[in-house]
């Protein structure tokens, strides 16, 4: 269960930087619109921030990297 | 400056690899001293040829998503005073918009150079009182054998909590007492301030937290993800407004970055607050001399002395420039290193006890 998910918040990662880039020109043109626009950038860093977030949690922990059990 | 006639760069592999690697290493350090990751990263994205403006902007949008992730992890390891973190935050806001305006003002003065003059001005002498402050205590602490001792609170710590005639106060569960909210605004004025003029707040809000509000250095490290967060949502709203925020550099650096702050935060459950001390210590030491020399350059670009060789200049700012990805280096290997360090003696600690289990 723990690396099917793991490997599920991967591909949306993935997937996510994909779009980022494949909609490059889309996305410095809406960046550089200015004024309430600004909710592009900070909404897509809340998103990536989730999921970007969560993944990069798992991935230590796949690896054995965890942090020390308090008492 | 309008936005639309700014130049975006391409993206090339080596420059998405590079930020992938400072996003990493100043994420490792950011995860664990809660601050201190983020200010190689404004030079670094513009010696790729991205405007400076862009640049910051750039860098605020990566930290408010990062800081925001750290202070969740490290909120579930018990270490964030929310209320402190808020409370801070909110006045910090209102330092960034001040500090802000201050740079403005200098630069329509005098230039490229004077704001740059006044950045490293500025650099120098906070983190020659401050970094200076939380090296001695270190070292204090280290000669003492009292490393591995639960902090003692300051005697100006104690002050602030027992002083009565500075007004309304509230109560802080990580200093464990009540926090006058006077004390609190040229706290989080000055962090946000600094954050605002050398994009690393945290120099001044984590000691403040801690030498002056009395909460443990674990837990000011951590609480100032929580101030962090909300600047970064501040300053990327600001820049975002202004169209500056390029979002493929800021998420390009977020990638490294939150594998980075992930390890950092896990590294504080392992180690002893000391070392947080020990980490910022190291840190500040070394930007401070990255800071003090390239003032002469800026001096002599705006005339006050002597007219330096453009071949001296340009040595000393390659040499300013490595000597503070040096600083964020050392210290992702100081974190990394007591990382292992604690992880080992907390798997001989429970192999010994598993042994002893068998025995019995």
């Amino acid at each position: 269960m723990k690396w099917i998910k793991f490997l599920a918040f991967g591909a949306i990662v993935a997937g996510l930087y994909g779009m980022l880039f494949a909609f490059e020109a889309d996305v410095i043109r809406l960046c550089k619109q200015g004024g309430w626009y600004f909710l592009f950038p900070v909404g897509v860093a809340f998103v990536f921030s989730y999921f970007h977030g969560a993944f990069t949690g798992m991935f230590w922990d796949v690896l054995g990297v965890q942090a020390k059990q308090s008492k | 400056m309008d936005a639309s006639s700014l130049n975006f760069i391409d993206l090339t592999v080596g420059n998405v690899a590079f930020l992938l690697f400072v996003g990493f290493v100043g994420g490792l350090v950011s995860g664990f001293i809660g601050s201190g990751g983020a200010f190689v990263l404004t030079p670094a994205m513009m010696s790729m040829g991205v405007p400076g403006i862009v640049a910051v902007a750039s860098n605020i949008c990566h930290k408010f998503p990062k800081a925001l992730v750290a202070a969740i992890k490290r909120h579930k390891y018990g270490h964030v005073d929310l209320r402190v973190g808020i409370i801070l935050g909110l006045s910090a806001e209102l330092g960034m918009l001040y500090g802000a305006g201050v740079q403005q003002g200098i630069k329509t003065r005098l230039g490229d150079a004077g704001s740059n003059l006044y950045v490293s001005a500025a650099f120098v002498v906070v983190l020659a009182i401050v970094g200076t402050w939380v090296m001695v205590d270190a070292l204090n602490l280290y000669r003492r054998g009292a490393t591995d001792q639960e902090e003692q609170v300051t005697r100006l710590a104690r002050w602030v909590q027992n002083v009565q005639w500075l007004g309304p106060r509230f109560y802080s569960h990580g200093a464990k007492a009540h926090i006058p909210w006077l004390v609190t605004l040229p706290i989080g004025f000055a962090t946000g301030m600094l954050a605002a003029t050398i994009a690393v707040g945290g120099f001044v809000g984590v000691p403040a937290m801690h030498y002056v509000l009395g909460l443990p250095s674990m837990m000011a490290s951590a609480t100032e993800l929580v101030i962090a967060f909300i600047m970064g949502l501040g300053g990327t709203i600001k820049f975002g407004w202004g169209g500056y925020v390029d979002l493929r550099l800021a998420m390009v650096i977020l990638a490294g970055s939150l594998f980075g702050i992930q390890l950092g935060a896990i590294g504080t459950t392992y180690v002893k607050p000391f070392m947080v001390k020990v980490v910022m210590a190291a840190i500040m030491m070394l930007v401070l001399v990255s800071r003090a020399i390239i003032i002469p350059v800026y001096l002599s670009e705006l005339g006050w002395i002597e007219r330096i060789a453009d071949s001296t200049t340009a040595l000393l700012k390659q040499v300013s420039f490595w000597i503070m990805v040096a600083a964020l280096v050392v210290g992702a290997v100081i974190v990394l290193g007591s990382l292992v360090s604690g992880m080992r003696a907390h798997a001989s600690e429970k192999a010994a006890q598993a042994q002893d289990i068998c025995e019995d």
